[in-house]
């Protein structure tokens, strides 16, 4: 009975892991990479670019016959939200209604090489989460279809507006079929933590390989970070520090201006 | 010059927020009155999230107020007595201020309820300072002059319980009533970061009957203690203050008070208080118009 292993091993071998081998070489390896690793907020920061690119290494090193296209996502870190909507009531414009959900990217900016329902199915874009309808954003409270359809939609154009969430197509630029390269912009109010840079090659309708072991972390340095630091950890000591650099600069000008006459 | 606020988290144009606080420096100068009415919508206006900018300009009225309230000891002009009993009415309307901000933000109320707040208060009480402004310039243009208002408490203020003697003010009243009007303007200034010298002013004239002479100095002295415990509130329950912000609104907003006060020696005060009323009743249409306006965003997001 022991031997029956034995003799089905090279079996299972041949049978399995070949053609996974096989496949494995047919696959494209994408090497991907991004201008900063790092994004520091100070004092003077108006938003950053970020160049992402990379290139495509392929089995034997020929490329393929035929297009591929080529998206590339910066995702931000997913938190919980409270959505509020405005709606008329006698009058005013008040917040009436509102839905939370559970994992909205706090930045997500999305390149392709071309308008991404031209180069993937639907069924593809919903699994990779491509495109700012395609965003799983965990929605909860809300039963009725149609309405949380409406905070979903609200959601992406308040950030989309905000610059938060951005979608463009045919600003990937791919060389030779082998090197890629696209700028995602990022606005001065982007939310700080650990981004994750995501590359897809894409071919015939499907993604052949996606690579997302790229971060990049957004921080704020030197007097910024000490400044929000004190003001979350230590906020009596910033309260107070408010208060004496506020009555100090209040009682040195008018010092100033009394000495001026 | 793009400066970024690393409490509001994102960048404004540092130029823009030192001319905002100077425009209203020249304004507080003129009329003696902190500014915060104005600081505040106006940087809504321009973006700021609004529990950050009425923090910060609660903040920044500290340092607009500090000089004038020298100035009014020197002059003797500080009811040390009413400002202390008003400080501690205004440190209790801050901390029930706070309290209330907490729950309405939680609700997503805080943006309408402050709104409405300013439409009421502007509206009232730039319609009452219009209507008396514009008597006393008919009054002066016809070269009648105006016969002065009797100094009197409001009878409501007569029936509490309790006296004092305020010796500076020249009252023997309750202390229950400046401590009642302490308390309202300590709940304004948290929620609306404004020092509260314009219902001060008013308030302690009419319903207390307060010797004008020393009326806008204890006014300024309330003003600079309860917007300082405000700051400190703020920075311990909403965490809005940003001392960048801040310090950028005062550099324009002290200097902004110096050229106002010098402005103000060459005009008339009773087309002074008609301009002011004037301001006070635009930014209060201004935010009524707001209110029933389809706004730009109908959506808002907030972290839980």
């Amino acid at each position: 009975m022991n031997r029956w292993p034995a003799l089905f091993l090279p079996l299972f071998l041949f049978l399995f892991l070949l053609p996974v081998a096989a496949s494995a070489q047919n696959i494209p390896k994408l090497v991907p990479d991004v201008s900063q690793r790092q994004i520091d907020i100070q004092s003077g920061f108006t938003g950053a670019e970020m160049l992402v690119f990379g290139a495509i290494i392929y089995p034997r090193g020929v490329a393929p016959q035929g297009q591929v296209d080529v998206a590339v996502v910066l995702r931000g870190p997913a938190r919980s939200v409270t959505l509020r909507e405005k709606q008329k009531i006698a009058g005013i414009w008040v917040n009436a209604d509102s839905t939370d959900f559970r994992s909205v990217p706090a930045y997500y900016a999305i390149a392709s090489s071309r308008p991404l329902d031209q180069i993937v199915s639907s069924k593809t874009a919903a699994i990779y989460e491509l495109g700012l309808d395609r965003l799983q954003l965990s929605p909860s409270g809300e039963v009725d279809a149609a309405e949380q359809r409406r905070f979903v939609d609200g959601l992406v154009d308040l950030n989309r507006r905000n610059g938060l969430f951005r979608q463009e197509s045919g600003t990937v630029e791919i060389t030779d079929q082998v090197l890629y390269r696209a700028r995602l912009n990022i606005p001065s109010s982007v939310p700080v933590g650990v981004y994750t840079a995501e590359t897809l090659l894409i071919r015939d309708g499907r993604v052949i390989v996606a690579d997302d072991n790229v971060q990049v972390r957004i921080r704020k340095t030197g007097f910024e970070q000490l400044v929000t630091i004190l003001a979350q950890d230590y906020a009596l000591f910033y309260g107070a520090m408010a208060v004496l650099v506020s009555l100090l600069l209040g009682w040195f000008a008018g010092f100033i201006f009394n000495r001026m006459g | 010059m793009d400066i970024y606020l690393p409490i509001a988290n994102l960048s404004v144009n540092a130029l823009v927020i030192i001319l905002l606080g100077g425009g209203v420096g020249v304004l507080s100068g003129m009329f003696g009155v902190g500014g915060g009415f104005l600081t505040t919508p106006l940087l809504i206006f321009y973006g700021i999230p609004p529990a950050v900018a009425a923090a910060s300009a609660s903040t920044q009225v500290t340092g607009a107020s500090v000089s004038g309230v020298f100035a009014h000891m020197k002059r003797g002009g500080v009811d040390f007595q009413m400002g202390a009993v008003l400080v501690v009415g205004g440190v209790f309307g801050a901390a029930a201020g706070a309290v209330i901000f907490e729950i309405l933000e939680s609700l997503g109320q805080i943006d309408t309820v402050i709104n409405i707040l300013y439409v009421i208060m502007l509206g009232s009480i730039g319609g009452l300072m219009a209507k008396e402004s514009l008597a006393s310039v008919r009054a002066v243009r016809s070269g009648k002059p105006v016969a002065a208002a009797k100094r009197r408490h409001h009878p409501l203020v007569a029936s509490l319980p309790m006296r004092w003697r305020f010796y500076r003010s020249g009252l023997y009243i309750s202390p229950l009533a400046p401590l009642i009007l302490g308390f309202i303007t300590g709940i304004m200034t948290m929620l609306l970061g404004v020092g509260g010298g314009f219902i001060m002013v008013p308030a302690m004239l009419y319903l207390l009957g307060m010797g004008a002479q020393v009326v806008v100095g204890t006014s300024l002295f309330q003003i600079l203690f309860v917007t300082m415990a405000s700051t400190m509130m703020h920075s311990l329950t909403t965490k809005a203050v940003d001392i960048v912000l801040a310090v950028f609104l005062l550099i324009g907003s002290v200097t902004g008070a110096q050229i106002g006060a010098r402005l103000a020696q060459r005009m008339r005060p009773e087309y002074l208080r008609l301009f002011l009323a004037s301001i006070v009743l635009l930014v209060a249409v201004r935010m009524a118009l707001g209110l029933g306006w389809r706004p730009d965003e109908i959506y808002t997001l907030q972290a839980l």
